[in-house]
């Protein structure tokens, strides 16, 4: 098991579907949310991933092909 | 002496012992080193500081390293009186930190020289970075200092000539094939597999800190006063928010006055995730896709882009963002009225302020500070096309003709 943290950008359209609660269910990833702002436009949530590394690259894959924008939480590694 | 007492979360407050560690466990917030301020108050001085080196470690009693520096000659870089810009703009009192005149051409010198103390101090036999540009070359000469092994990592679709400034100091240098985010996604990994100092990871909040050495100088060659406006760019955010951080504490120990300064942060509009939230009021800074010559602030995601865009509204300052063209544009003004050859990023500066003068959100009689990140020779070619000579015969008559001198 390892854990990955990520922040998931939803555009105004995926606001209302449950995509984090799918993700849990479809690829067995413990979902822990540490903070988050949605409102009926656009929304975010911070949170922790546990689970089978396989598990959450497939699930995050399977989120970015919802159209969920996915970030790592500590922002951009590589600098100029 | 150090004075730092521990790593505190900037969103929840929650601490940490001073340990490598960059992120809150509980609510995944960057973390910072905080101090005792009141037994720094009365330990530090105007006199005592002017008694330092003319480095950047001349406030190393400010910073939160116990041991001896990994010193390669960083900082005191020059603040000049930009007269001829400043009358250009419309600037009575206008001043250029010319940053790219540290070691290895560029600010990153500064964190990368505290990281790299820690990391000693750490224990840490190996360093890493993942760059394109300046963090690989500062990191990979402090590591050659240290002594230190050190990886850089570079997504592969990057030219070879920015890697030399990395490669001459013989750090192992890996070309990742892939995108920027398979490179991110890979140092996610190496952090949590390998026992490397992560320069800008997992030593993060000690990098933050070196920052602050540019607001110490800049109030120390104003003859201790802060500025009425600065104006910096943003790529992560974090030397944004610690310039900010740096004028803070200096008024906090009353070395200078409390701070009025207005803080401008500026960007190319290619990849403004911070400037645009600004401009749209938001508290949240969207992620974007990155499309910009100036590439060392190409940052998509940025960690501190929240904290820096409170920086910017608390201290009643703004934000402006250029193209391309008119970042060159501001190369090219920097070079020809104070001659100083700035990187692309310095570009975006220059332009920046043009506009924000033109508007008046900076006034004509304020004292305002540019900061220059890095050198020209970095990216010289993006302006290549002021490359056009006059070719003539080794003869004065060719050499007149050219001129158009009258006989």
């Amino acid at each position: 098991m390892v854990t990955r943290q990520v922040m998931f950008t939803f555009p105004s359209e995926l606001v209302e579907e449950p995509l984090i609660y799918y993700l849990g269910q479809k690829f067995n990833i413990i979902t822990s949310i540490r903070r988050a702002d949605v409102s009926e436009n656009k929304g975010w949530v911070v949170l922790e991933l546990e689970g089978e590394e396989k598990d959450i690259e497939r699930g995050l894959v399977w989120m970015a092909g919802k159209g969920v924008r996915v970030d790592p939480v500590s922002g951009d590694l590589v600098e100029g | 002496m150090s004075y730092a007492t521990a790593l505190r979360c900037r969103k929840c407050g929650h601490e940490y012992p001073l340990k490598p560690l960059n992120v809150c466990n509980f609510c995944l917030s960057p973390l910072e080193v905080i101090y005792d301020y009141k037994s720094m108050t009365k330990a530090i001085s105007q006199e005592k500081l002017a008694e330092g080196p003319f480095t950047m470690w001349r406030y190393k009693d400010m910073l939160p390293v116990e041991s001896d520096a990994v010193d390669i000659g960083t900082g005191f870089t020059s603040l000049v009186k930009a007269d001829n810009l400043g009358r250009e703009l419309g600037l009575d009192h206008l001043y250029i930190k010319n940053d790219g005149l540290n070691p290895t051409f560029s600010f990153k010198d500064r964190v990368v020289s505290v990281a790299m103390t820690k990391a000693r101090e750490f224990g840490f036999d190996t360093v890493a970075c993942a760059s394109t540009g300046n963090l690989a070359a500062s990191v990979a000469a402090h590591a050659a200092k240290a002594k230190l092994k050190a990886y850089v990592f570079v997504p592969a679709s990057v030219e070879t000539g920015k890697l030399i400034g990395a490669a001459i100091y013989n750090p192992v240098l890996i070309t990742v094939d892939g995108n920027y985010d398979d490179v991110n996604r890979l140092c996610r990994q190496l952090v949590e597999k390998y026992n490397w100092g992560f320069i800008n990871i997992n030593l993060r909040p000690y990098y933050a800190e070196g920052s602050k050495t540019l607001s110490y100088e800049v109030a120390e060659q104003l003859g201790w006063r802060a500025p009425d406006c600065v104006i910096a760019p943003a790529a992560s955010g974090l030397l944004f928010t610690r310039i900010w951080k740096g004028l803070d504490e200096l008024a906090m120990m009353r070395l200078i006055e409390p701070v009025n300064t207005h803080m401008f942060v500026c960007q190319a509009t290619g990849c403004s995730p911070i400037v645009s939230a600004f401009q749209a009021g938001s508290l949240h800074v969207n992620p974007v896709e990155p499309s910009t010559i100036a590439q060392s602030i190409a940052i998509g995601n940025p960690a501190d882009g929240y904290y820096a865009l409170r920086v910017a509204r608390q201290s009643g300052g703004g934000a402006s963002a250029v193209t391309d063209e008119e970042a060159i544009a501001g190369m090219k003004l920097l070079s020809q009225t104070e001659g100083i050859f700035t990187e692309a990023v310095g570009g975006v500066v220059i332009g920046a302020l043009k506009k924000l003068v033109a508007s008046k959100v900076i006034k004509k009689n304020e004292v305002t500070v540019a900061f220059i990140t890095g050198a020209g020779p970095k990216t010289q070619d993006i302006v290549a096309d002021t490359v056009q000579p006059f070719n003539i015969r080794p003869t004065l008559e060719s050499l007149e003709e050219v001129l158009n001198v009258p006989a």
